[in-house]
């Protein structure tokens, strides 16, 4: 034990061999927080349209109103020609144009063919989200401003108020809809995979690029006491992180921490087993630390992050994609970490993921260290 | 003019030896490529949805069955109790419950207003409102009733999408890939080769030689500027085998605003590598600088118009964003210099900005 301590504080005198590491272990999660806790929401809102009115009816003006009153839209021109949409969408000015043709109130009633009730909804695909989304916005403004049209004719037509089904819709979980609430609990995973794995995995190529490595193996420690020492002061780093993220996401964020804090650091504990196991086999495999970032980065990180149901919900991608997914450690830590943070659920339903990571943790781990004797 | 190529030869023979870096810049994209092709949407579809009917009549089971009938959900259980709905949603197993109350088939006959409870799990805000939009849809379809609607005029609308008819996502989310791997890919990988040579002591080595700082920047620069051009090259190519995408601009521009992108991103390394002392240090300040605001801060998934305020000023020193709109241009609309022209000096000014602070820093020492 001993020994391993001794490691340990010869690895971290190492770390403080660059000032700026401290910096970093502080700045990055702030600065990661900040950024996917504002920045990163695929809500769409404030689309700026331009609308062409081309009927000036009372009902043309409604329908105009509708979407200059939406939180969605943002009307920043009104043109008299159809013509200058294009040169509004195509420069980027605007991303939807809403052309409301001639005899559009007349239509209505019943005067005029469907083709002049028909609007005209531009949008430029560059985007294919956002503009998706904000289609669908339109098309909901058209089908109020229908529903309203349908409602007032009938109780003209003194019919009564019409039936129909409503839906009381209520929220679980995040009731407000706030990305900010799903993706910074999210943050701990992505912080975890950047600061343990990559630096633990350049930890090791360092010695060996360096050549002190061999240096290390004729001390007396063991090959177990080496590869703990190595790993842990990563460990630690990460928890001091965990306990920032925690209070920053709580504190700042105000995001509800429904469950235990006890449980999410132990999910956190096995979830860096995880990572540093992960660190330790990239180690493995890489001789320089160029090659040690670029397998860590591009090989699993990135590929994790997308996978993981970080941003992209696992339940949209292909099957044999989903297969894939469940091999990612990352995947089950998302699971316990938004569960604890917005469900507030407890170990009774979270076990199975605590199970996956734990075996994944473990398997990594030992393959690792079967390879690492093999290859020194 | 011979030390610059002494020194890119060098560099060249080191990229060479380190074979994973290699593959890295040139294949990986590809992979990155299928999988945005791929598993990466944000088409909702197949919403898991629990039903609790408490009703059990026709008029109920029509309800369920055009949740279902509308694809965007599917049906994978059913509740009889509150702790049961508690429990699937909790669990993950539905993302959306729907509760129908006795009585709905009898006041839904008698034109009566009736209510149906919806629960949705909004952990992921963005899915959730998307789910919600359905729910209203769905219901909204089912209010009306038999043989209305007849004799109103209702006001339709007709999309027309230009540049990406579709809407598929992978022609928006190429770009955004090209952008965010080159800027890895060049920010670090130009950042740890400089700083590899001072934690192996060859700077030294280096500073003793009669290689002018221009020379050694250089040097260094252009055989990461060479390879993740054609490695940004061989994406666009490969998206237009693979998913279609249409190269509707000039293969020239699009190459010039490439190499004025790459080029920031390389002096951004640089810089980097001015500033760091260990390989560790310098990875995580590069990838910090690179990897966030490329991904978060570009436009490339996250709409800008939709970020606080504070926040898309910032978005306006990423040089990824220029780079997008400039990018998106060429290849989806066919835009020509002049109409990019904006983003273009943006990046130029980024680029001229960046390499001029490092050459500045790394002469200094």
């Amino acid at each position: 034990m001993g020994r391993v301590l001794a490691l340990m504080w010869k690895e971290f005198l190492e770390l403080r061999q660059d000032p700026r590491l401290a910096g970093i272990i502080l700045v990055a999660p702030i600065l990661q927080l900040t950024m996917l806790g504002y920045a990163a929401t695929t809500d769409v809102h404030d689309v700026p349209i331009v609308v062409v009115d081309g009927d000036r009816s009372s009902q043309s003006r409604e329908l105009i109103e509708r979407f200059a009153a939406s939180p969605y839209f943002k009307v920043v021109d009104e043109f008299l020609s159809p013509n200058e949409v294009d040169a509004a969408l195509t420069r980027g000015r605007a991303w939807l144009g809403v052309i409301v043709p001639i005899g559009f109130g007349d239509s209505l009633q019943g005067q005029g063919p469907a083709s002049a009730r028909t609007v005209q909804v531009l949008a430029d695909g560059t985007d294919a989200n956002s503009s998706g989304v904000a289609l669908a916005y339109a098309a909901g403004l058209v089908s109020e401003f229908n529903a309203a049209l349908v409602a007032e004719q009938m109780l003209m037509g003194g019919g009564g108020a019409p039936g129909g089904i409503t839906g009381a819709v209520r929220v679980w979980y995040n009731p407000e809809l706030v990305s900010k609430d799903f993706m910074v609990p999210g943050v701990l995973a992505l912080l975890l995979l950047l600061i343990t794995t990559n630096m633990s995995a350049m930890a090791i190529v360092r010695e060996r690029e360096l050549g002190t490595l061999e240096q290390l193996h004729v001390t007396p420690l063991g090959r177990f006491e080496l590869i703990l020492g190595k790993l842990l002061p990563y460990g630690v780093l990460g928890f001091i992180d965990v306990l920032l993220v925690m209070a920053v996401a709580v504190f700042w964020f105000e995001v509800p921490l429904l469950g235990s804090p006890v449980l999410l650091l132990a999910a956190s504990a096995v979830y860096v087993l995880c990572t540093l196991s992960l660190g330790l086999f990239i180690s493995t495999i890489s001789h320089t630390q160029q090659e040690a970032m670029m397998t860590a980065m591009f090989f699993f990180l990135v590929p994790m992050i997308y996978l993981s149901g970080f941003i992209f919900p696992i339940e949209n991608m292909p099957v044999m994609i989903q297969w894939v997914t469940t091999v990612i450690p990352l995947r089950y830590y998302l699971v316990i970490v938004r569960g604890i943070f917005l469900k507030g659920v407890g170990f009774d339903l979270l076990w199975p993921h605590f199970a996956a990571l734990a075996v994944w943790g473990v398997a990594v781990l030992a393959l690792a260290t079967a390879r690492s004797h093999k290859t020194e | 003019m011979n030390h610059f190529w002494a020194v890119a030869i060098k560099e060249l023979r080191q990229i060479r030896r380190d074979r994973r870096t290699l593959m890295v810049m040139l294949f990986l994209p590809g992979f990155f490529l299928l999988l945005y092709g791929y598993a990466l949407n944000f088409d909702i579809r197949h919403v898991a949805l629990v039903v609790q009917d408490r009703d059990a009549t026709a008029e109920s089971r029509r309800l369920v069955s055009r949740f279902v009938e509308s694809t965007y959900f599917e049906l994978v259980g059913t509740a009889t109790s509150d702790a049961e709905i508690g429990r699937a949603l909790d669990s993950g197993v539905a993302r959306a419950v729907l509760v129908i109350p006795e009585g709905f088939g009898h006041d839904l006959a008698q034109r009566m207003p009736v209510t149906v409870q919806v629960l949705l799990n909004g952990d992921n805000a963005n899915t959730a409102t998307t789910v919600l939009g359905y729910t209203t849809a769905v219901l909204r379809e089912a209010s009306i009733p038999a043989g209305a609607s007849v004799t109103t005029r209702l006001a339709l609308v007709e999309p027309r999408i230009w540049y990406n008819p579709e809407l598929r996502s992978t022609l928006f989310l190429v770009p955004g890939l090209i952008a965010y791997l080159s800027m890895i890919t060049a920010v670090v990988s130009t950042a740890l080769s400089i700083v590899r040579e001072k934690e192996n002591g060859t700077m030294e080595q280096i500073r003793m030689a009669p290689i002018s700082t221009p020379a050694f920047i250089i040097g260094k620069a252009a055989p990461y500027l060479v390879l993740s051009q054609i490695s940004g090259i061989l994406v666009i190519l490969a998206a237009m085998v693979l998913f279609g995408l249409p190269m509707q601009g000039n293969w020239l521009t699009l190459n010039l605003v490439l190499a004025m992108f790459l080029i920031g991103a390389i002096g951004t390394g640089l810089l980097v590598s001015t500033i760091a002392e260990t390989q560790q240090v310098a990875f995580q300040i590069g990838s910090l600088v690179a990897f966030l605001p490329t991904f978060v801060l570009s436009g490339f998934i996250f709409p800008i118009a939709s970020m606080p305020i504070g926040l898309q000023y910032v978005s306006t020193v990423v040089p990824a964003r220029y780079f997008l709109i400039a990018l998106r241009g060429i290849v989806l609309k066919g835009s020509d210099l002049i109409t990019v022209w904006p983003s273009v000096a943006a990046l130029v000014v980024y680029a001229f900005l960046v390499m001029g602070l490092a050459s500045l820093r790394l002469a200094r020492r």
